[in-house]
């Protein structure tokens, strides 16, 4: 019994503290040090803070290099899909368009009339916009972000909307110099306050780490009045960080209460990083 | 001389070459995400330090493992230092196997890395979720080490062909 006690420790205490012929650091002293690394990056203090801005610089930009290869291979695979899909989807396309054109009418009416209405009671939205490169994309299946090429010498700030096109698709989380990363609306830690339109409805969307978002803290009643109709999902604008209206995504009546986000979030390229600025000055 | 040189050259590259996979899966994030199959991942590093740490403990220094955590933390986006905590607690239990196993049994270590898997990813969980207070989905977690579990077999294969060319290279 004795014996195997000593056993177990002899083979606990090599493993962790023996050191092999190649390598130039213990286990243990490896694993304190990993300790050490994460009670730091806990702590908010200006040194510690400026080396993770710097280690991230580096990983972010090497990461960057290491996966081009790999980009490119996705890319050709995309480029060969649709070349093989180009006159499937420009039967659908063609039609897509032609609904598009009849509701455009309709919403440059709309959009002139809200701009006079918002003039009347004086309440002007300004948004400033820096486009940004998607630097790393990597579709972790714990968390969703990507890395953007812009930071806080581009005035980069916390709490930026990332949009694609016109459609919302996250926000700023951490800022460094020259680059950021942003968290995209499928990650679970994702929260936007928006509306349910047309039922107008406030609601917030979460994100699930799928590549769909969920409909949270509404009324229990919410999916009898969602039953068998389509929801365009909008942000309300009430966490002050975005403007009202910005599109997100859309609720189909076959998909389960599921938010379908309108944007591609595997296929980002090119964002805008946008921040908004409320007033009743013109 | 020269193709002296270039069997040299050979024979030093080769011997890296577990490490280089290490640091490019890494900064890939490379698991097999792109092929969008809902509900797959696996983690290909935690097979491929486990292998290698305990079938030929020289090709991959702990203190390779130890950078190649941060790099996947801060490409992951989860504070610094946890992927090199569990990647070094996966090197402490190969090193014990190692320090008790007479004649290596497949079985017993594919069983290892999964009773491996549960410890480095309740630490993780524990850490992530209950320190840092960052949301993370406890199913992704499960099924990542299933499938990391199933594949094991697959690269046991591969990276024992793989060793098998590096150390022929090595002892030419």
């Amino acid at each position: 019994m004795a014996t195997g006690r000593d056993d177990f420790v002899i083979a606990f205490r090599s493993a962790f503290l023996k050191k092999k012929d190649k390598q130039k650091f213990s286990l243990l002293s490896l694993i304190i040090l990993s300790i050490i690394v994460i009670i730091l990056s806990n702590i908010n203090f200006k040194p510690i803070q400026f080396v993770k801005i710097g280690i991230n610089e580096i990983i972010y930009r090497s990461s960057y290099i290491a996966s081009k290869p790999e980009n490119y291979l996705q890319e050709l695979t995309l480029k060969i899909k649709n070349h093989i899909n180009l006159f499937e989807n420009y039967k659908d396309i063609k039609l897509e368009l032609e609904n598009l054109k009849q509701e455009k009418v309709t919403n440059n009416f709309l959009k002139s009339e809200n701009e006079k209405l918002r003039n009347l009671i004086n309440e002007n939205i300004n948004s400033d916009e820096i486009l940004a490169k998607v630097l790393i994309d990597r579709e972790s299946p714990f968390l969703k972000s990507i890395i953007l090429n812009k930071g806080t010498k581009d005035n980069v700030k916390m709490g930026m909307a990332i949009i694609d096109g016109v459609y919302l698709v996250g926000q700023i989380i951490e800022v460094n110099y020259t680059n950021s990363r942003a968290l995209l609306l499928s990650d679970l830690n994702s929260k936007i306050p928006s509306v349910l339109a047309p039922q107008n409805i406030q609601a917030v969307l979460s994100g699930t780490g799928k590549n769909y978002g969920i409909i949270e803290h509404t009324k229990d009643d919410i999916e009898e009045d969602l039953k068998d109709q389509d929801v365009i999902i909008y942000t309300s604008g009430l966490g002050g960080l975005f403007k009202p209206g910005i599109p997100i995504g859309k609720i189909s009546k076959y998909t389960n209460n599921k938010v379908e986000f309108f944007s591609d979030f595997t296929q980002l390229d090119y964002v805008k990083i946008t921040s908004f600025t409320f007033g009743d000055t013109k | 001389m020269a193709s002296l040189n270039k069997s040299n050259f050979l024979k030093a590259s080769a011997s890296y070459l577990p490490l280089i996979i290490l640091f490019i899966s890494v900064f890939n994030e490379f698991d097999f995400n792109y092929l969008k199959i809902e509900n797959f991942s696996f983690n290909f590093v935690y097979i491929l330090v486990f292998y290698w740490t305990l079938r030929n403990p020289d090709s991959l220094g702990y203190f390779s493992i130890f950078v190649a955590g941060i790099v996947n933390d801060v490409v992951v986006g989860i504070p610094i230092g946890i992927s090199s905590l569990c990647y070094l607690i996966l090197c402490a239990v190969t090193a014990y196997i190692r320090n008790i196993t007479l004649s290596p049994n497949f079985v017993k270590d594919w069983f290892s890395l999964l009773f491996t898997m549960v410890l480095i990813n309740s630490i993780q969980v524990i850490i992530i979720d209950l320190i840092f207070l960052i949301e993370i989905s406890y199913m992704s977690y499960v099924v990542n080490s299933g499938f990391t579990f199933l594949f094991y077999p697959m690269f046991f294969l591969i990276f024992n062909a793989l060793s098998q060319i590096i150390y022929q290279k090595k002892n030419d």
